[in-house]
């Protein structure tokens, strides 16, 4: 009981901190995205299973082995980051890929992606979309194909969630993406549907559809992405995230909002406040991948701005570039690529964002 | 009556106050021995005014301002000078101190109070009271209340703030005063008033102390305190600190690089205030302060009016430390404290409070940045903390200067925010010491 024997523990203040940790954030972002793994799996049943275990699984064996043979250090294992970069690679990849495919996607994301640039907190792009990215890169076809499974089609499904007739994928017969047909109506919506959308044209559009084809985007019941289709799944994910306050709000609301409006702007169908003008902005939030990409790929903490304007500009430029992609773009879907390009952006983003501190003001007297 | 005032950022560390909160104020014991710093203050330190051999009484002055930026220091006890050389302090280095033995008389030199009551006092007069009766900040920063009290002509005060906010964790030692002294406190808000002639007077408390605050809102309705105007402030961390308490009063800001007088304001703390009125009214010195005592390793927690000079050993000793469950020592709150190293440091002037931790909660670095963005939202200025902790790592301290780490105020929301539990107050000290070398050298070309 002598405080001579007593060595005691100095360092600087603050001697208390808050329970949070990076595995804690990162658990957290996993478990929010388990009503999405739900859906997939009620969705697409067996293969969303099989995709988010391969990708999962190789993510964490790639991590390991980077870690363990390469840089000879203790187990990154357990911040949780290599999982999230499974479920959300998984979450990025049609219900029909090879599941191979997913494992090479997977050692890209986490190896090349991440570990090449220094590990958590170091890549400057989204490993999980990046992965996303080198496998539409390498498997163009594969990677563009999103049947419906046979179980729902049986249920009257469709790819876009519009009604009955299904039309194949351009690039299924092609071999690769076609630029897309410009449209004479509607070509705000079109572009949004992948790639068969190209072919929608053909198709005689009542606006009965949209509005059948609206709580199916919501609810998840159409042709894509195995995690992308359930809106409600995704974003009750987010809620929980924001209540825990692990994403903010802007970046996308900003995302989403402005996607909104510039597809409201550019409906093309000659006017705003009709309900097909007004169904066509709807229709595109909800469709493809910008609901999964909008909030939890652009609200990545490493790959976006740390300054509350440099979120802001982030969250726009996603959604000016998605916008640009699915409406001028030879590409169908423009969410993944339109983050990873804002991911790259990010230092310059944050050096011209420098929240203006306290006390620069004018001296008094 | 009470509006609710707030400022920009900050954090929300648990209170952790109930275990000392409802403690009455105890007069702890002088010790057998104390050492009294010749440095408790910023600014020069005090001259040596005894010799080694000296009998002085409580109260006598044993070291004289070295200076305007100054204070004099006091004895505390009564006693033997038994010797006068460097001494453990609580901001870490050896300070020539004076040590005195008690003698066990307590003899106390006879107080020199005001001939005439204050509000007829020159504000010079009252001042020069205030000056020789050594009175420091007592929130922490310890800077000399005097020099607060005399701005420049060229710089009027408008408004008083009396911080009552007590925002860090674990201490109530304010919290207790205000209960305790609250006519005190208020006398000497009102003497502050008057020596800077401001308009306006507030007395800012966090609503986590309701009350603290209704027996405040009581004295107000007394004729001669109708114009202090209370103020309820949120509680978050840090509210207490001078440009959070000002901007969420005044909505003014500190101008970067100037002090409150800069924008028309002085803030005092609820215990200096008190011990303004007490040098006034009874010319007292500033010789024995109230100390929170508390934190998971003390079994004993409570709130003391303790002679400056008690070694921190005799106090938490008093309080049964557990040594074997202590980890950390640290002396004042747990978001600014300083972590001690030897417990043979003294109770000094801006000691609220003294913490004794069973776990090691900091010191730790556990993941690299994820850029999470946590210590943006944290910091109370609006600084990019992460970035500037990595300027740092790299020795570019012009880019850390860029990016204002000269305007942080260490409290350390943004280490408390931080997931990957970066040591971000670390770095900003280092880059705030280098930041401060570079602007002298550019000065002097």
């Amino acid at each position: 009981m002598s405080s001579e024997q007593k060595l005691l523990h100095i360092s600087t203040s603050p001697h208390v901190k808050h329970i949070e940790t990076v595995p804690s954030i990162m658990l957290c972002v996993c478990l929010a995205l388990i009503p999405a793994f739900a859906a997939s799996v009620y969705l697409f049943r067996l293969k969303a299973l099989v995709l988010t275990a391969v990708c999962v699984i190789s993510c964490l064996a790639t991590e390991w082995s980077i870690v363990r043979f390469l840089l000879k250090k203790p187990s990154t294992l357990g911040d949780f980051s290599a999982l999230l970069t499974g479920i959300l690679l998984a979450f990025n990849l049609p219900p029909d890929l090879p599941p191979w495919m997913a494992a090479v996607g997977s050692v890209f994301a986490i190896g090349v992606a991440k570990w090449a640039f220094g590990g958590l907190g170091h890549n400057f792009v989204n490993p999980a979309l990046a992965g996303r990215a080198f496998l539409t890169a390498s498997y163009a076809a594969p990677m563009t194909v999103f049947n419906v499974p046979d179980f729902w089609k049986a249920r009257g499904w469709t790819i876009s969630g519009l009604s009955e007739k299904i039309i194949r994928p351009v690039s299924d017969t092609l071999d690769g993406i076609s630029g897309a047909t410009p449209l004479p109506t509607f070509s705000g919506i079109t572009e949004a549907l992948h790639a068969e959308s190209a072919r929608l044209v053909d198709l005689q559009f009542h606006i009965i559809d949209f509005q059948e084809a609206l709580p199916r985007l919501f609810f998840g019941n159409v042709g894509g992405c195995i995690g992308e289709t359930s809106a409600a799944a995704l974003i009750l994910g987010a809620i929980f995230l924001w209540y825990k306050h692990i994403i903010g709000i802007r970046v996308p609301v900003l995302y989403i909002g402005t996607v909104f409006l510039l597809t409201w702007l550019f409906n093309g169908t000659g006017s705003f406040f009709t309900s097909e003008a007004l169904l066509v902005p709807v229709y595109q939030i909800l469709a493809g991948g910008l609901m999964l990409g909008a909030l939890f790929m652009a609200t990545d903490m490493v790959t976006s701005p740390v300054t509350p304007k440099g979120k802001m500009i982030f969250g726009v430029g996603c959604g000016i570039l998605t916008f640009t992609i699915r409406k001028f773009g030879g590409y169908p879907e423009g969410v993944s690529y339109s983050i990873l390009l804002m991911n790259l952006t990010v230092p310059l983003i944050d050096r011209y964002t420098r929240p203006k501190i306290y006390g620069k003001v004018k001296k008094n007297a | 009556m009470f509006g609710k005032y707030s400022f920009r950022g900050g954090v929300h560390p648990s209170h952790n106050k109930d275990q000392t909160a409802s403690r009455n104020i105890e007069t702890f014991p002088a010790p057998e021995r104390a050492i009294i710093p010749l440095s408790q203050h910023i600014g020069t330190p005090a001259k040596i005014a005894v010799k080694r051999g000296d009998t002085v009484k409580t109260g006598q002055v044993i070291g004289e301002a070295g200076g305007f930026v100054s204070a004099p220091v006091h004895a505390s006890i009564s006693g033997k000078v038994v010797s006068v050389g460097p001494f453990p302090h609580p901001l870490g280095r050896r300070v020539t101190s004076v040590e005195i033995e008690n003698d066990g008389t307590n003899e106390t030199v006879e107080f020199n109070p005001s001939d005439k009551p204050w509000r007829e006092a020159a504000p010079q007069e009252i001042v020069q009271k205030i000056s020789a009766a050594g009175i420091v900040g007592m929130g922490g920063a310890s800077f000399p209340t005097h020099v607060k009290l005399s701005p420049p002509s060229n710089k009027p005060i408008d408004t008083v703030i009396i911080n009552g906010a007590e925002c860090e964790p674990y201490l109530t030692a304010d919290h207790r005063f205000m209960l305790e002294k609250t006519e005190q406190i208020l006398l000497g808000a009102l003497i502050i008033k008057k020596v800077v002639g401001a308009a306006k007077l507030f007395i800012g408390i966090e609503e986590n102390k309701p009350d603290a605050i209704e027996k405040i809102t009581e004295q107000l309705n007394k004729e001669i305190f109708k114009e202090i105007i209370p103020a309820k402030l949120q509680t978050k961390y840090p509210q207490g600190g001078e440009k959070q308490l000002i901007a969420a009063i005044t909505r003014r800001q500190v101008p970067s690089g100037g002090l409150p007088m800069d924008c028309g304001c002085i803030v005092q703390n609820v215990g200096t205030a008190c011990a303004i009125w007490e040098a006034v009214s009874e010319g007292k010195p500033l010789y024995q302060r109230v100390v929170t005592v508390t934190g998971p390793a003390i079994r004993k927690p409570g709130n003391f009016l303790v002679r400056i000079g008690t070694p921190i050993k005799t106090l938490v000793e008093k309080c049964e430390i557990d040594y074997d469950a202590a980890q950390k020592v640290i002396m004042g709150g747990p978001m600014m404290g300083l972590a001690q190293s030897d417990l043979d440091a003294p109770i000094i002037k801006s000691s609220s409070g003294i913490l004794a931790h069973s776990t090691l909660t900091a010191g730790t670095r556990d993941y690299d940045c994820i850029s999470c963005g946590n210590c943006v939202k944290a910091c109370p200025i609006n600084l990019v903390p992460s970035f500037i902790s990595k300027f740092v790592q790299k020795g570019l301290y012009e880019d850390a200067m860029a990016w204002n780490v000269l305007d942080c105020i260490e409290c350390g929301s943004c280490a408390y925010a931080c997931p990957a539990k970066i040591n971000l107050v670390h770095y900003m000290k280092l880059g705030k010491f280098h930041a401060m070398a570079i602007r002298k050298s550019q000065e002097q070309k």
